[in-house]
């Protein structure tokens, strides 16, 4: 599979678009504007350039979703030195599995959430890109599209910032998509300058022509149409948007909420700007942060202003253009141009909300190009056209309104993202102006929509018929221009071979395929024709009660539900140095984003694994107190596998939810822990019974301890087991060497402790005494120090004392409980055993013994033993047995273990010796 | 009496014998013991104590029912879960495992077992899908999830305990244990075990995940009280069917009781073992005994079914052997005591028995070496003699060392017995040399 992968990976060539547009002397950074995308045996190439949504090679074939931001060049001419600066996306299955409830509703399966965790790093090999694809922004509580268009559009609802989901703040968006330095002035091959400039301008112009086609809307943000040959629209209208959005963050960014900006300001940001791309990453996106938050709140202001702003902005565009250049040379900038991009912004969001609209039919067009499978394209085509069509007519006012309210920057993007992928698409130029028609129109619906928002709620209705009813009528009559200009697009799209990406996703569904296959091909074998279907996502589960269990009813019960093993005590005391040295460790480790290896050892009983679960306990509360970025705990358990290498499947499953072989899962993890991906938060991972996953080879404790060691990994392994000196015993120098010499040991309870423990857990309820409890602490510090031992015995000590207080009794535990629980505990059966067994059985016995001191040897044959019997049965006075009886007497014995025994087809000669000492034998046999 | 009978009321007659034989069978077979067993009082409440709590409370507990074999462990288990089934509350709640390391020889098999008798939803029908790996996964992520308030407690229940715990790893047991002593769903893990030493062989983890509850049942009774067990046992129930053939039956087995040669064979078995099954064995004879033309147990039944219970396997065996096959055990008893135990091998037999037929034999013929090689590998065959290595070790016959499995007062027990032993052979055999 893995293998697959690479050779894939190797056929891609990236190469920049034009030269570098922008250089940064003190990193030696060369920014560039897109990358170019090259399959091999495909003489067809993509382009990607900021602003796309892109599909990012990921770890376990799946890919990751992220914005670009920018494209850089490092310098240093290798093969990975191409960067990419990227604002993240998560799909629903990298949100750690333990909060993945929070969010309240099953995901859609195509839906990605805006990654807002502050110290992720964004910084990507421009190499690792895949393909772009199409993210479209809904509103929260508006329904996904239909099913149709699911493919391979993506949708992003919500943000999620390591702790909850809540609705992406659309400025937000838009911001940490203006960030990127790169310049606004293209230098793409085929696209003059001003084009871009004009064609933001447009999109401000447009709303003065009401009725277009909606599906060229997005053309109409590159308002050239009227001015400059068409044929380039589409690259001219992708390298639009970043500038667009560039100049939209500078100025939010500054701007605190409702305050003007001074030219120095600007200044003072703009060289910050430069000066913190030379800085440190984390830096980076630890200011980005900082200032996405002021963005957030004067979001709503500049919707509100616009409406009035509206008529300005024709003016505006010349302005526009100045402000294009004017990134690249910040100086220059004049105050009153601040002002006016300030205005800008608001009318770019203005512009770009009402693309919104035509959302679904994006999705739509663009499902051929972004589709992962290979089937043929013609079929795909034809019911294409005609949903398309469908869609249109079939949208009632309703629906409309819906849609208006998506933001909108989200699905310019997203159209660009569909495009650029493939060739530069030829439209005709009166499909262009019709395009910029509609948006013309759109626009004009926006801001009546907007209008109205602000209107009371009493009059919407009559708004919404107001605003909606004209422009359906357009739509109608646009439709078919629309659908001729959709199939013209399909037609040149259509002709662009998409093998990267299928052949890219073909290999990566198998796998998800391949475990279900297994099981589900076994009942096949079955002769019966129709057996019962292979229960494939068969649920573990023990049938639940159909009574409810009684509570504890007396102080006794109450105990010994509190002294159970299994009940979670409020804390752990006689614990807290080991707590604190674990909880340091794997917070430190958190913190900083590193790994590390910890060996934890201690005798069973000792709380070894409890107190990790302690310290995980409140790393998580820290986690969501947001003193600690968030990590994921997973735990696996020597014993609680069949063999050494399930631990990868289960690491695998429980950090991924995939299933695999041990084999594959292996290369999985390790793909997982090699690549670098900068949004995945710390793994600890807590490894039980490590002893049990030893191997010849030892593969899989190198690798356990080998992953905390590569810097991508952000992996901390606890490692627990029995023995102190497990690393020098068992391993060998490479793996103990990687675990290194954080170790820790866990040393048996001493009395006080057992007895504090004893003492926390029984938490005031008053069911011992102090002496029986001193007694029970004493004797099990003495001889084994397990606190599970110590709680034990006083739960059987409550139930002696139970027992015997319904005769009489003060209904507290006392020391004569105690004793009796340990005397059942612990006293050896032997003697009893000895005492209770038949008479032939103490002869047998005896003989044994009269034979050993004979032969002076501590082993004798049956037959040997078998004449003494006969002897020591006359001197009884019992009637002799025969040798049949005598050796089954004897191996009855030999079952209950007080005989030692060889197997007993050696009849005759097999060989007797005892379990238990001549002098317990003869005191047992004494008293008797 | 059944002589004065009337055809068909010797009809019914037989009919009662044959039920009344069928419910004793069943008791001595199933071990299905009427009321509770015997003199485990203490015992019985303790594991019945437990087991309520795990049911009613769902508190997770386990324990080890250790006691010689034949002394009443499952007989006491089962006992405990009627009586806790007979709750109607409970039955519905508590679901069963019933596992033997006999059976389940490896966690494998035990996992899938397990699995099928939960009816977790990997099983179709009676087959368990998914590898190993795969159902301990599911079984472990089935049992955590449950909790102690919600899912119904599980009862495991381990016969021959002690071969679960040469499992590799013991992972079944760990598991178990574990789940035992944490929040999951509520299980009592009970072993029954034969072995005293049974913790000894628990891995120290195992050792402290498991309770360390034992209950030993160490059949401490008296005669008197196996005499009361005979009685209980042989009895035939009130509610049966004739309760005239009952009361003539229950009588006759109470007069049973006070003759003395019962209780003198008794005795004997009570001296050789306090097993319940021995007994069961002894009354299964005697029971088999009766017919309709002898519708009682009699002493002489039961001295009968003594006689055939403690009858001497290889005595036996030695009743069936030709003349020649005698003379060689013999010749080998000589050698035996001549070698002090040593091995030896067909030649030296021959040459002592060509020895006795020379020197001393007067009845015996001198047969050829191959009908004497014959005799010998029948010996072989009817294992009265063992040869030393293994069939893998290429020697000639004549040569192969061997040893007697038989003891000398075995051979002249038998030697007594024998139908028309010729004199001279006898002789030779008590001679002290050959």
């Amino acid at each position: 599979m893995s293998r697959y992968f690479t050779r894939l990976k190797k056929r891609r060539v990236y190469s920049w678009i034009g030269g570098p547009s922008f250089i940064d002397r003190k990193l030696k950074h060369m920014f560039y504007e897109g990358l170019c995308i090259k399959t091999d045996g495909n003489t067809n190439t993509g382009c990607i350039r900021p602003g796309h949504y892109i599909l990012i090679e990921g770890d376990e074939d799946r890919s990751y979703v992220a914005k670009l931001l920018k494209l850089y060049d490092d310098g240093t001419g290798t093969r990975s030195s191409k960067h990419a600066e990227v604002q993240w996306f998560v799909r629903f299955h990298e949100v750690p599995q333990n909060k993945r409830k929070r969010l309240g509703r099953d995901p859609h399966p195509n839906e990605v959430f805006l990654y807002e965790i502050p110290n992720c790093d964004s910084d990507i090999d421009a190499e690792t890109i895949i393909t772009t694809v199409q993210v479209q922004h809904l509103e929260e509580n508006s329904p996904f599209p239909a099913a149709q268009s699911q493919e391979n559009s993506l949708y992003v609802k919500l943000s999620w910032d390591g702790k909850s989901f809540s609705p992406v703040n659309l400025d937000l968006l838009l911001q940490s998509g203006g960030k990127p330095v790169l310049p606004a002035s293209s230098h793409t091959d085929s696209l003059p300058k001003p084009d871009l400039d004009v064609s933001r301008g447009l999109a401000v112009d447009s709303p003065s022509r009401p009725t277009r086609s909606a599906r060229q809307q997005h053309s109409s943000t590159s308002k050239y149409s009227q001015s400059k040959e068409l044929s380039d629209r589409q690259p001219s209208n992708v390298i639009s948007t970043p500038t667009a959005r560039k100049k939209l963050q500078l100025s939010n960014s500054v701007k605190p909420p409702g305050s003007k900006l001074t030219r120095d300001d600007v200044l003072a940001e703009l060289l910050d700007e430069d000066r913190a791309v030379s800085s440190l990453e984390a830096e980076v996106t630890r200011r980005r942060a900082l200032a996405s938050k002021p963005s957030s709140s004067p979001s709503k202001k500049p919707r509100d202003l616009c409406i009035s702003l509206s008529p300005i902005r024709g003016g505006q565009i010349t302005q526009d253009h100045q402000l294009a250049n004017g990134t690249q040379i910040g100086p220059r900038l004049q105050p009153e141009e601040l002002v006016k991009r300030t205005l800008k912004r608001e009318s770019r969001a203005e512009s770009t909300e009402d693309l919104a609209g035509i959302s679904p039919l994006e999705g739509e067009v663009s499902e051929g190009r972004t589709r992962g499978s290979n089937p043929p394209r013609k079929k795909e085509a034809t019911p294409r056209k005609s949903s398309v069509k469908s869609q249109r007519k079939g949208e009632t006012p309703s629906k409309r309104k819906d849609s208006i309210k998506i933001d909108a920057p989200l699905d310019i993007l997203i159209e660009d993202g569909g495009e650029v992928g493939g060739p530069v698409v030829a439209v005709t130029p009166r499909s262009r102006r019709k395009s910029a028609q509609v948006s013309s129109a759109r626009i004009q619906q926006q801001l009546n929509y907007l209008n109205r928002k602000q209107s009371t709620d009493f009059d919407v209705d009559d708004d919404e018929e107001d605003v909606f009813l004209p422009t359906k009528k357009d739509l109608k009559s646009s439709s078919e221009e629309e659908s001729e200009s959709v199939t013209g697009r399909r037609g040149s799209r259509s002709a662009v071979p998409r093998t990267p990406r299928s052949s890219r996703k073909a290999p990566s569904r198998t796998p998800a395929k391949t475990p279900n296959k297994t099981p589900r091909r076994t009942p096949s074998k079955t002769p019966v024709p129709r057996t019962p279907r292979t229960p494939r996502h068969a649920t573990p589960s023990i049938p639940s009660r159909t009574q409810p269990t009684r509570k504890p009813g007396n102080v006794l019960e109450e105990a010994r539900a509190r002294l159970h093993v299994s009940s979670v005590p409020e804390s752990l005391p006689c614990r807290e140095q080991e707590f604190q040295d674990i909880f340091n460790f794997v917070e430190s480790k958190v913190m900083d984003g590193t790994g590390g290896c910890m060996y934890i050892s201690g005798v069973p009983g000792t709380g070894k694994t409890a107190t990790v679960h302690e310290v995980i306990r409140c790393l998580h509360h820290a986690a969501e107190q947001d003193e600690l970025p968030s990590f994921c705990f997973i735990e696996i358990n020597g014993m609680k596998m069949t063999a050494p290498h399930q631990a990868y499947v289960q690491i695998l499953q429980m950090l991924t939810g995939q299933k695999a072989t041990a084999e594959h899962a292996a290369a999985l993890l390790e793909k997982r822990f090699s690549t670098p991906a900068p949004k995945r938060e710390t793994t600890v991972l807590l490894v039980d019974e490590l002893d049990l996953l030893w191997t010849r080879k030892q593969n899989v404790m190198y690798n356990l301890f080998d992953w905390p060691t590569r810097r991508q990994a952000k992996l901390v392994v606890l490692a627990i087991a029995n023995t102190m000196d497990l690393p020098e015993r068992i391993m060998i120098n490479r793996v103990a060497s990687r675990l290194g010499l954080t170790r820790m040991s866990f040393q048996p309870y001493s009395y006080k402790q057992l007895q504090q423990i004893i003492t926390s857990r029984l938490n005031r309820v008053r069911a011992f005494e102090d002496d029986a409890l001193q007694l029970v602490s004493r004797k099990v510090a003495a001889l084994s120090g397990d606190a599970r031992r110590c709680l034990d015995i006083c739960r059987r000590a409550t139930e002696i004392c139970e027992f015997s207080s319904q005769r009489s009794g003060s209904g507290l535990v006392a020391m004569s409980h105690v004793m009796e629980a340990l005397d059942e505990m612990f006293s050896s059966p032997y003697i009893t055993a000895i005492r209770c067994a038949s008479v032939q059985e103490q002869i047998f016995l005896k003989a044994v013994i009269a034979e050993f001191r004979r032969l002076g040897l501590e082993e004798a044959t049956f037959q040997q033993v078998f004449r003494q019997h006969l002897a020591l049965c006359r001197v009884e006075g019992l009637s002799p047995v025969c040798m049949s009886e005598g050796l089954t007497t004897c191996l009855r014995l030999g079952a209950c273990r007080l005989l030692l025994l060889e197997s007993s087809h050696r009849d005759l000669h097999l060989r007797v010796r005892l379990n238990v000492s001549q002098d317990d034998v003869l005191y047992a046999l004494k008293e008797g | 009496m059944s002589k004065r009978k009337s055809k068909e009321n010797c009809l019914t007659h037989g009919e009662c014998i044959s039920q009344a034989q069928r419910m004793l069978r069943e008791r001595f077979c199933h071990q299905k013991i009427p009321g509770k067993p015997f003199g485990v009082e203490s015992q019985h409440k303790h594991l019945l104590e437990l087991l309520k709590r795990t049911a009613v409370h769902g508190e997770s507990n386990s324990v080890l029912i250790v006691g010689p074999r034949g002394a009443g462990k499952t007989m006491l288990l089962n006992c405990v879960l009627n009586e806790l089934l007979e709750v109607k509350h409970v039955q519905e709640n508590v679901l069963q495992v019933q596992l033997n390391g006999l059976l389940q020889t490896d966690d494998r098999i035990a996992l899938k077992e397990i699995t099928r008798q939960l009816h977790l939803e990997n099983v179709v029908g009676d087959k368990v899908f998914g590898s190993f790996a795969e159902n301990l996964a599911f079984l472990l992520e089935a049992l955590k999830k449950g909790d102690r308030s919600s899912s119904r407690p599980v009862v495991f229940i381990l016969d021959e305990f002690d071969l679960f715990a040469h499992h590799k790893n013991q992972t079944l047991l760990y598991n178990l244990f574990d789940v035992s002593q944490s929040a999951q769903t509520p299980v009592a893990v009970i072993g029954l075990t034969c072995r005293l030493d049974v913790l000894e062989l628990l891995e120290k983890r195992v050792k402290s995940r498991f309770s360390h509850r034992q209950i030993h049942l160490l059949s401490s009774f008296r005669f008197k009280q196996y005499l009361e067990i005979f009685k209980m046992q042989l009895s035939l129930p009130e509610d049966f069917t004739d309760r005239r053939f009952a009361e003539e039956w229950n009588q006759n087995i109470k007069s049973l009781c006070e003759d003395r040669s019962v209780e003198d064979v008794l005795q004997k078995h009570f001296c050789s073992s306090k097993d319940f099954r021995s007994l069961h064995m002894l009354l299964m004879l005697a029971l088999s005994r009766v017919t309709v033309s002898h519708p009682a147990i009699k002493p002489t039944d039961l001295l009968e079914a003594s006689r055939l219970c403690t009858m001497d396997s290889k005595a036996n065996i030695l009743h069936g052997l030709s003349v020649l096959e005698l003379c060689l055990i013999i010749a080998m008893k000589h050698l035996s005591d001549i070698y002090d135990g040593e091995p030896f091998n067909f030649q030296m037999v021959h040459n002592e028995f060509q020895k006795f037929i020379q020197r001393k034999s007067h009845s015996v013929h001198n047969f050829e070496k191959p009908v004497v090689i014959k005799a010998f590998e029948h010996l072989h065959q009817l294992e009265l003699i063992k040869p030393m290595e293994g069939p893998s070790v290429r020697t000639q016959k004549e040569y192969q060392l061997v040893k007697l499995l038989l003891d000398n007062s075995q051979i002249m027990d038998a030697l007594q017995k024998y139908p028309q032993c010729p004199t001279d052979v006898k002789q030779w055999a008590t001679s002290a040399f050959g």
